[in-house]
């Protein structure tokens, strides 16, 4: 690749990991948001009990 | 005109729904292009004859530069709606692109060094677009650190709506003053990778990306907004439905 | 309408001089600023005559920004911003009242005393009427778009910081603009194109800035 592979390689690779952080990234932040209404949920119908 | 479809935008169920309905839409043609684009840019566009295989490059800084400038617009629109009409859904949207965003300017800054350096020998180069890139993370970073500086959330989506907007008509301008700056120092803009010259089986893949790109952001950005969008409801009644 | 903005004017302007050491504070930082840079580079004229637009801008923005903290903190803690809020005068008048308060306290003592930095760095005589132009020009536009960053970090913890992260992305086309015309003043050469472009930046800014800052005022005091 006439030299070029080792900034093409990296360039690829920070890209997809970036690709790859997002998706994580907000998989989790909505994971953690389900799992907190659901506590919340829980703590307010035992309070209400 | 009936005005209740954009109305509707307002009721945080509503979006929940349609945004968990959605995500898959633009999710999986968002891999499929950019997959796609990965193999014609990498294996069958052919190399340039003055860049040789360094011009690669384009394949992840150009979309990757697109999506920076595209996020700050949805970002700095959304929080221009919430302000306006005053729908805390639209703060949401603004709240969940800012990271987003952010990533991908700071991934342009670095592709764009990584093609810097092969091609003119230097790691940093004051072209008006890697500048122009280098003021947008800031605008990001601002953006961010304003929202998790204040702690009430209204008075947070508010101000930095009034930042976003603030931001989003100083960059033309910002844009312009490099970009003239550049001019009188008399440094050719570098980073040129002219479109329409462009052969189409170099062209193809980097339409692909963009448009890969494009919609993994919109996936991405409705996944966060539902997680933003439940947070911001908590006790509500729909949640209890939706999430059990 | 005039009338209350000018009140507010004056009484920011007797408030300062009341404490002069607050008010001479970022012309003090401006100076040791432009001083550091011959320590840290080189004694020589010629060489410093090159960076000196550059210098002399960085620095008068980063004493802009200084005073800017506390252009409404002050007023917000005892009440008075509360008493603007609810006068049911335009709040963007007030706020380019108040601006122009700091522009005048800061801004343009700052433009007054580049010439005799700019010395410091070899700058010729010659330039100077352009240095001082340039800088009147763009010390308006700092003190404005400073302005809206002040009042969006009101209140907020450790806003200095912040304050800055926010408004010097904003001030580039000044700086870009201003140092340019410092150079070409420098040179010899004419800079009417710049000082045009600058003119354009502040007039821009008097226009919207005001409305900016009273938006983001009314959000910090909800």
């Amino acid at each position: 690749m006439d030299g070029y592979a080792a900034y093409l390689w990296p360039a690829y690779l920070l890209t997809f990991a970036v690709l790859g952080w997002n998706v994580l990234s907000a998989r989790r932040a909505l994971r953690e948001a389900r799992a907190e209404a659901r506590r919340r949920i829980v703590a307010d119908r035992e309070e209400g009990a | 005109m009936d005005w209740t479809w954009f109305h509707k935008f307002g009721s945080p169920p509503h979006v929940y729904r349609l945004a968990r309905t959605l995500t898959p839409w633009f999710a999986w043609p968002a891999g499929i292009l950019i997959v796609t684009a990965l193999y014609g840019g990498l294996l069958l566009a052919p190399p340039d004859y003055q860049q040789g295989d360094g011009f690669r490059i384009v394949y992840v800084h150009a979309p990757s530069a697109w999506l920076s400038t595209m996020v700050y617009a949805v970002m700095a629109s959304a929080a221009a709606v919430g302000l306006i009409w005053r729908m805390k859904v639209a703060h949401a949207v603004a709240a969940s692109c800012a990271g987003i965003g952010a990533s991908f300017t700071a991934a342009s800054l670095v592709t764009g060094m990584l093609w810097g350096e092969p091609m003119w020998g230097t790691w940093w180069v004051w072209d008006p677009r890697l500048v122009a890139q280098l003021v947008l993370l800031f605008l990001f970073l601002g953006y961010i650190g304003l929202r998790s500086a204040i702690d009430d959330l209204g008075r947070a989506d508010r101000a930095s709506a009034v930042l976003a907007i603030v931001g989003v008509v100083n960059l033309p301008i910002i844009r312009y003053s490099v970009e003239w700056w550049n001019s009188i120092h008399q440094t050719p803009s570098v980073m040129k990778m002219d479109r329409p010259s462009m052969p189409m089986d170099m062209l193809a893949p980097l339409l692909m990306m963009l448009l890969g790109f494009t919609l993994f952001f919109a996936a991405v950005l409705l996944v966060r907004l539902r997680a933003e969008v439940l947070r911001r409801e908590r006790g509500a009644a729909w949640v209890k439905e939706v999430v059990s | 309408m005039i009338g209350a903005a000018l009140a507010v004017l004056a009484r920011d302007l007797r408030l300062a001089l009341r404490r002069p050491g607050q008010v001479l504070q970022p012309l003090a930082f401006f100076a040791v600023v432009t001083v550091l840079f011959p320590l840290g580079y080189t004694p020589e004229l010629d060489k410093l005559r090159q960076i000196a637009p550059g210098v002399l801008w960085v620095a008068a923005l980063l004493a802009s920004l200084l005073s800017l903290e506390s252009l409404f903190r002050e007023d917000a803690q005892d009440g008075t911003l509360e008493q603007m809020l609810l006068a049911g005068q335009p709040l963007a008048a007030l706020a380019l009242a108040k601006t122009a308060a700091h522009w005048l306290l800061t801004g343009l003592p700052l433009t007054l005393m580049a010439p005799v930095l700019g010395i410091a760095l070899g700058v010729p005589g010659s330039a100077m009427p352009g240095i001082l132009s340039s800088l009147a020009l763009g010390t308006v536009t700092l003190s404005l778009v400073g302005a809206v960053g002040a009042a969006l970090t009101l209140g907020v913890r450790r806003g200095g910081v912040l304050l800055g992260l926010l408004t010097l992305p904003l001030t580039v086309p000044t700086l870009v603009f201003g140092a340019r015309a410092t150079e070409l003043a420098i040179a010899g050469e004419g800079l009417s194109g710049a000082l045009y472009l600058l003119a354009a930046l502040a007039v821009f800014a008097v226009t919207l800035a005001p409305l900016a800052v009273a938006a983001a005022l009314r959000i910090g005091s909800e």
